[in-house]
């Protein structure tokens, strides 16, 4: 069953003003429960004002958003819950961090959901391990700790509301490769543990490419297709089209396929690339050097 | 709700009074002030009102946005009205109650001087709406220049407004970014008792005040690295020029200061 549903979800910025602009224009979408979902879209395609409308941080000019089936707007006063039940991580959220201690900052979501000391405890240090940061550091200013560490306690802050679904803006943006991979990989892991669903916006298609089971691609306020990872990276050169990037590795297996050798499946992922590569010179029994 | 800040907020134009002269258009206003405060007499206030009008069509910027400008003082007004209808006791009495008393002088009061603020808060807005900060603290600096003799850092002074100017935006969309980030994690901030909303301010004001250090911190470098090092013999990418317009449109606002004036000392 669709966790998330939108029905023709329209948002104007400023309506009647000389700044007027539509943001995300009537969109259609179903998103299952369980799901990690990975959303791309150019700088402006709207996909950061539609995750705004997932928590009802924003309110559609015209449309609908449904969570478990429920317009979310339906009755106002229940709109906090659905900020409980839709965690959402801001881009750069180490600066929303605000408290004295690591464990204070985590802890002021479950602690504004209303939960007592013991399950507010219980929340932190489970969210803490999930998102690798050790108890040494819970008791420490977050303001002393590193760019990545930072990050990692502004999520593991929407993490400990336990929502249903979780949004992460941009995650990564900033970090250098390692902090990245650290966090991908906590991130990849909770999902595995939790079985919630999460959605990713990314730039970095190899980001995506590594995590996603499925693509929402935003393009000029309208929704441009909403599919399983390989179906859209299978359509590459209409993505290259309105102007994002298939991952590298793929770039490559297209080039192949224009020369001749065809394997016959996209490829997106290094790994599986040198499955295949590894396959196909194992079948031509080239095997002087490896 | 901090969208409806709109102090410093400039609308991009090509209307007569977008194109005046800065300095002009700074020397107008203040002569403008000047004229809505000579005189005690309505009819005063209304050549100031036509006044106010008039730079307002031309100037091509919907009325809205004006009516936006007084919207965050009207509290302020209200009180101030609202004071001087209960405590002016010369005039006629309409109401009598303890020690309150309306009177007709209360109430010719607090309507004048809600119109002239009113005004006051209108016409300035329209300097800000139709000048680029950046103009701006250009012509105030033009126009201040002759105290460097006094050695007042005018310079200085004028970096330092035009910073301040640049930046009210980008705080505001800042705290909008914290607030949305904190109600994502439930902080009640519309809704709520008092108690809890005050603090709840606390989670927005600490990130707040931070970036705003960092920000302040990260253009000072980068200024630095541009080796920066204030006014002396600096020349201007835009040089200000005045035009006939400019002398035609203070020779008509004299006029009009003139005849609220005139009018003042003819009605005593």
């Amino acid at each position: 069953m669709a966790i998330l549903e939108t029905q023709g979800l329209t948002y104007v910025y400023s309506e009647g003003s000389p700044f007027q602009k539509t943001a995300v224009d009537h969109v259609d979408l179903k998103i299952d429960e369980g799901e990690m979902v990975g959303v791309m879209g150019h700088t402006g395609s709207g996909k950061s004002t539609l995750i705004q409308h997932f928590n009802g941080l924003l309110k559609p000019t015209l449309g609908k958003v449904l969570l478990d089936g429920e317009d979310i707007w339906a009755d106002k006063k229940n709109i906090r819950d659905v900020r409980f039940k839709v965690g959402l991580v801001f881009q750069y959220p180490e600066y929303q961090i605000f408290e004295e201690t690591v464990f204070k900052d985590i802890a002021f979501g479950p602690k504004n959901m209303g939960l007592d000391e013991a399950e507010i405890r219980k929340r932190v240090l489970e969210t803490a391990h999930d998102i690798g940061l050790g108890e040494e550091l819970l008791e420490r200013s977050p303001f002393e700790l590193s760019g990545g560490q930072k990050r990692r306690v502004a999520i593991a802050g929407v993490m400990a509301m336990n929502p249903k679904v979780l949004i992460l803006d941009e995650p990564t943006a900033g970090l250098d490769p390692a902090g990245r991979d650290k966090i991908l990989g906590h991130i990849k892991a909770y999902h595995k543990r939790r079985k919630n669903t999460i959605l990713i916006v990314s730039h970095s298609m190899e980001d995506i490419a590594g995590f996603a089971d499925k693509i929402l691609v935003m393009n000029k306020a309208k929704l441009f297709c909403y599919d399983d990872t390989e179906k859209v990276f299978a359509r590459a050169e209409e993505i290259a089209d309105i102007g994002l990037d298939v991952p590298q590795i793929t770039k490559v297996f297209i080039g192949l396929k224009k020369q001749g050798l065809d394997f016959g499946k996209d490829v997106y992922t290094m790994e599986y690339a040198k499955k295949l590569l590894l396959k196909k010179l194992a079948e031509k029994g080239g095997t002087k050097n490896c | 709700m901090l969208r409806d800040i709109t102090i410093g907020q400039y609308f991009p134009g090509n209307s007569l009074i977008h194109r005046l002269d800065p300095r002009f258009k700074i020397v107008i206003t203040f002569i403008y002030i000047m004229m809505l405060f000579t005189g005690d007499h309505i009819v005063c206030l209304s050549v100031g009102a036509v006044f106010t009008a008039a730079a307002i069509i031309l100037s091509q910027i919907p009325f809205k946005m004006f009516v936006k400008s007084v919207k965050p003082l009207m509290p302020f007004l209200i009180l101030t009205a609202a004071l001087n209808l209960l405590f002016i006791s010369s005039g006629d009495v309409y109401f009598h109650w303890k020690f309150i008393k309306i009177t007709s002088e209360g109430i010719n009061v607090s309507v004048f001087m809600l119109i002239r603020i009113t005004l006051l808060i209108m016409g300035s807005s329209l300097l800000t709406y139709t000048t680029s900060p950046i103009t701006l603290t250009d012509a105030i600096e033009r126009l201040l220049s002759p105290l460097k003799k006094l050695k007042v850092p005018v310079h200085e002074l004028a970096m330092m407004m035009s910073i301040a100017l640049r930046f009210i935006p980008t705080l505001i969309e800042e705290t909008e970014k914290i607030m949305a980030a904190q109600k994502a994690r439930g902080a009640e901030i519309d809704s709520g008792s008092f108690m809890t909303r005050a603090k709840n301010m606390v989670a927005i004001l600490v990130p707040l005040f931070i970036s705003a250090f960092r920000r302040a911190d990260e253009l000072a470098t980068a200024m630095e690295c541009r080796c920066y090092r204030g006014g002396e013999g600096r020349t201007r990418l835009r040089q200000l020029c005045s035009a006939p317009r400019d002398y035609a449109a203070l020779a008509v606002t004299i006029l009009f200061y003139g005849g609220a004036a005139a009018l003042g000392i003819v009605l005593k």
